[in-house]
């Protein structure tokens, strides 16, 4: 058994619904499903809920486990992690939190998705900023002016509250189908104890989505070191312009980046706050299309009660 | 949109911001028409922005927007996903970053309104989100409503009783109101009016036009103590 | 030289590795073809000027066979792949499963456009699908990919796919299907009651939104497609549908919806 971790109570308040971030106005596409009819009952709803776990839910969960390892090591170094690295001009903490902001970008096809996001960061890291007061998340704030990512947003709030990468990524998982189980229960009039007992069922998933969303992180960091050795065109530094067409700086192809397994990562430093940034463009990049295409309809609406 | 300020996070800090007034009450009682009104009156003597919640259109925002009372962009919707006392008392995060936005285009303002969706009795304005509130009321709801009470009547800044050009049609007899008012706020003012009659709700752009200067004076005091040059919200 | 179509791959004991690669040069102003090796089953053919067509794709892969194609587009060519027929995606012999591997530069000034035929998934197959695309600055893609549930009335193995698109290092696009877990294809979420899904991604300078941050920009959608501006130089056409011709025409209709969210 792994050691307590000290953020436990923070993250029942980071992943309550009463964290007043404004995530109480989003459906995450359960609105555009009820409209549709494709959500009518507890049975759909508990595969929407899987499903959206299984995608929407995993990459946020991944972004979310990165960032709260990147803002650790930023706070362990406050000159910035990869300072002790040797001169790199992508390696100020600002430009690494827009490279992984945009790497949250590059997995949401959506721009009503990529919208709603933003908003919900804005709002948590507006929100986070006095709960939580830290160095951080202000970095964070000035970095992404328009408002970070919410995944993005929700790792670097858990950092700031003290849990671990793998307490964010499960917060990002939790919040990826309790705002749609919500919407439903508002919109369909449907019994709220059915729908705590979907959420329940989902439990052992919500884990499993944090466990594998950690492991990518350590997988990744992995392979980066393997691919350094072999190739040597793998490294933090891999969003540099100067490189051309021909530099690889993506994945590599043999990656297990969904494994799950009972794995956590702490605070990455040293070494492998090093290869922080080199895990990132691996990081899983599931996707729903019907998801998207809810997103979309739903933003076209006019006659709506959710933001998104 | 958005709002990033390093300054204005902290809304019990007034500092040389506008006064933020919310506008609450229940379905119809006209708080929109009464936001047009203010939009009216005080357009052309302050710096205004409007923050719309919707139950579910942005119905109240276009029709704003459409009444050509104040410059469209001045006016921004806030969806509240079903549940619009939740985002104007338990999470204010979204109509925060609405009244900063404002700020942030538009800025300095005077005043900014924020109209909260139709709500129950028991809705009133966050003090994180609003400085000051006006709780709405209508005579065609029955004279009892006063009486009844709840948080919003009881404790809002100005109770405005609305409709009164139709006490009579209803039934609704403004003396029993305007008694059961005062019984129970405790002294706080209560102004009633009838928007259709009086396009400009003059009572209340007055008690509202007031309330901002005394905002600014106070403020300005502030300021002289803590910083040595004016600043403002942007 | 003429190559014959292999035989049908399930008549094939043995899984295969292979390498394909075909690259283009300048030569003249004009674009060339400077490599174009086969490696069967992965069999290349030139079919016109800056053309190629995969031609022996019919059946296959199979389980264990690993094909790896490299397609590198030299700055300043144009190069177009197509493919003559479906890729039926088969469990073999072999308990592995089978991989595809595209690996794509785009260099400068250049132009990539692939739209092979779709991709089905039998039944008891288990198939990995890996696209790395690398475009420079200022090339321009057009990339279709369409997967197909079963054969008729046939569930379908597993699959699981990854797409990672990156312009001058910068990500553009990472996506990754996961197709065959009964729990999670069938929701309202994933796929819904579709059959078929695909996407072309669409990419260069034209949709570049850098002036445009805050605001995102709209989305055209229509009945099961949606034609999304990504945050980066491109637009995603995306569509599900419930047969491969209807997945054709929404697509075609989303890669429409596309080409005119290009900023002039």
């Amino acid at each position: 058994m792994r050691d307590r971790p000290t953020g436990d109570a923070a993250l029942l308040l980071l992943a309550d619904s009463r964290l007043p971030a404004g995530g109480h106005a989003h459906s995450g596409g359960a609105e555009e499903a009820v409209r549709l009819g494709t959500i009518t009952g507890p049975e759909d709803l508990a595969r929407f809920l899987r499903g959206r776990l299984a995608t929407a839910g995993l990459v946020s969960a991944a972004l979310a486990a990165a960032a709260c390892e990147f803002a650790a090591a930023t706070a362990d170094h406050p000159a910035g992690p990869y300072g002790h690295a040797g001169p790199d001009p992508d390696a100020d903490p600002a430009a690494l939190w827009r490279r992984l902001d945009a790497e949250a970008d590059a997995r949401t096809a959506s721009p009503a998705q990529r919208e709603a996001s933003r908003v919900q960061g804005r709002l948590l890291v507006r929100s986070a900023r006095r709960i939580w007061p830290s160095a951080v998340l202000d970095e964070l704030a000035k970095a992404v002016p328009e408002g970070a990512h919410h995944p993005i947003a929700l790792g670097a709030a858990a950092a700031a509250a003290g849990c671990d990468p793998y307490q964010a990524a499960l917060a990002a998982a939790y919040n990826s189908v309790t705002g749609p189980a919500t919407a439903a229960v508002r919109l369909l009039g449907l019994d709220p104890v059915t729908v705590h007992r979907l959420l329940a069922d989902l439990a052992p998933a919500l884990n499993d989505a944090a466990h594998a969303a950690c492991a990518s992180l350590i997988d990744d960091v992995v392979h980066g070191v393997a691919q350094n050795g072999a190739g040597g065109h793998q490294g933090p530094a891999q969003n540099t312009a100067t490189q051309d067409g021909a530099k690889r700086d993506d994945p590599p192809h043999h990656g297990g980046a969904t494994n799950s397994g009972p794995t956590h990562t702490g605070s990455a430093d040293g070494p492998a706050a090093k290869a922080l940034g080199s895990a990132w463009p691996a990081l899983p990049g599931h996707a729903a299309p019907a998801l998207d295409l809810l997103a979309e309809g739903h933003r076209g609406n006019p006659m709506k009660l959710f933001v998104s | 949109m958005g709002a990033q300020h390093d300054d204005l996070h902290d809304a019990a800090d007034p500092h040389g911001r506008a006064l933020r007034l919310g506008i609450g009450g229940p379905v119809g009682s006209g708080k929109t028409a009464l936001v047009a009104a203010l939009c009216r009156s005080l357009g052309p003597s302050m710096r205004l922005g409007v923050v719309t919640n919707d139950i579910y259109t942005t119905e109240d925002a276009e029709f704003l927007r459409r009444a050509g009372v104040l410059d469209p962009e001045r006016i921004l919707a806030v969806q509240t996903g079903c549940c619009p006392h939740t985002a104007i008392r338990d999470d204010i995060a979204a109509n925060l970053d609405a009244v900063e936005t404002l700020e942030e285009r538009f800025g300095p303002l005077d005043l900014v309104i924020v109209e909260s969706g139709g709500d129950n009795l028991t809705a009133t304005f966050s003090r994180g989100l609003a400085d000051r509130q006006i709780f709405v009321l209508d005579v065609s709801g029955g004279d009892k409503v006063p009486r009844k009470g709840g948080p919003g009547v009881i404790t809002a800044d100005l109770l405005v009783i609305n409709k009164t050009d139709l006490a009579p049609l209803v039934g609704a007899d403004l003396t029993v109101m305007s008694r059961d008012a005062a019984a129970v706020r405790d002294g706080r003012p209560v102004l009633f009016t009838s928007i259709r009659e009086d396009r400009s709700a003059h009572s209340v752009a007055e008690w509202v036009t007031s309330l901002v200067n005394t905002w600014k004076h106070s403020n300005d005091q502030a300021h002289d103590h803590t910083r040595t040059t004016p600043t403002t919200a942007a | 030289m003429t190559t014959p179509l292999r035989s049908p791959a399930a008549s094939r004991t043995a899984s295969v590795t292979a390498r394909a690669v075909i690259a283009t040069e300048l030569s003249d102003g004009r674009t060339r073809l400077e490599t174009l090796r086969s490696d069967p089953p992965l069999t290349l053919r030139q079919t016109g000027p800056g053309l190629v067509h995969l031609v022996s794709t019919g059946a296959g892969p199979l389980g264990g066979d690993r094909l790896e194609l490299t397609i590198d587009v030299a700055p300043g060519t144009d190069l177009e792949v197509r493919s003559v027929a479906s890729t039926l995606v088969l469990p073999g012999s072999s308990p592995a499963g089978s991989v595809m591997l595209i690996d794509a530069r785009v260099g400068a000034g250049a132009s990539l456009r692939f739209s092979p035929e779709p991709t089905v998934l039998a039944a008891g197959c288990s198939h990995r699908m890996a696209v790395r695309l690398s475009l420079a600055d200022d090339a321009t893609l057009f990339w279709r990919e369409e997967i197909v549930f079963g054969r008729h009335g046939e569930r379908p193995g597993r699959c699981r796919t990854r797409f990672d698109a990156t312009v001058a290092g910068r990500p553009l696009l990472r996506q990754e299907l996961l197709i065959g877990d009964p729990a999670v294809d069938a929701g309202p979420a994933v796929y819904g009651d579709a059959r078929c899904v695909g996407s072309t991604l669409i990419a260069g300078q034209r949709w570049d939104a850098a002036r445009d941050r805050k605001q995102e920009r709209r989305a055209t959608i229509g009945d099961g497609w949606a034609a999304m501006p990504l945050a980066g130089p491109g637009v995603l056409a995306s569509a599900l549908a419930g047969d491969t011709v209807e997945l054709r025409s929404r697509l075609e209709r989303a890669e429409s919806a596309a080409a005119l969210l290009a900023i002039s």
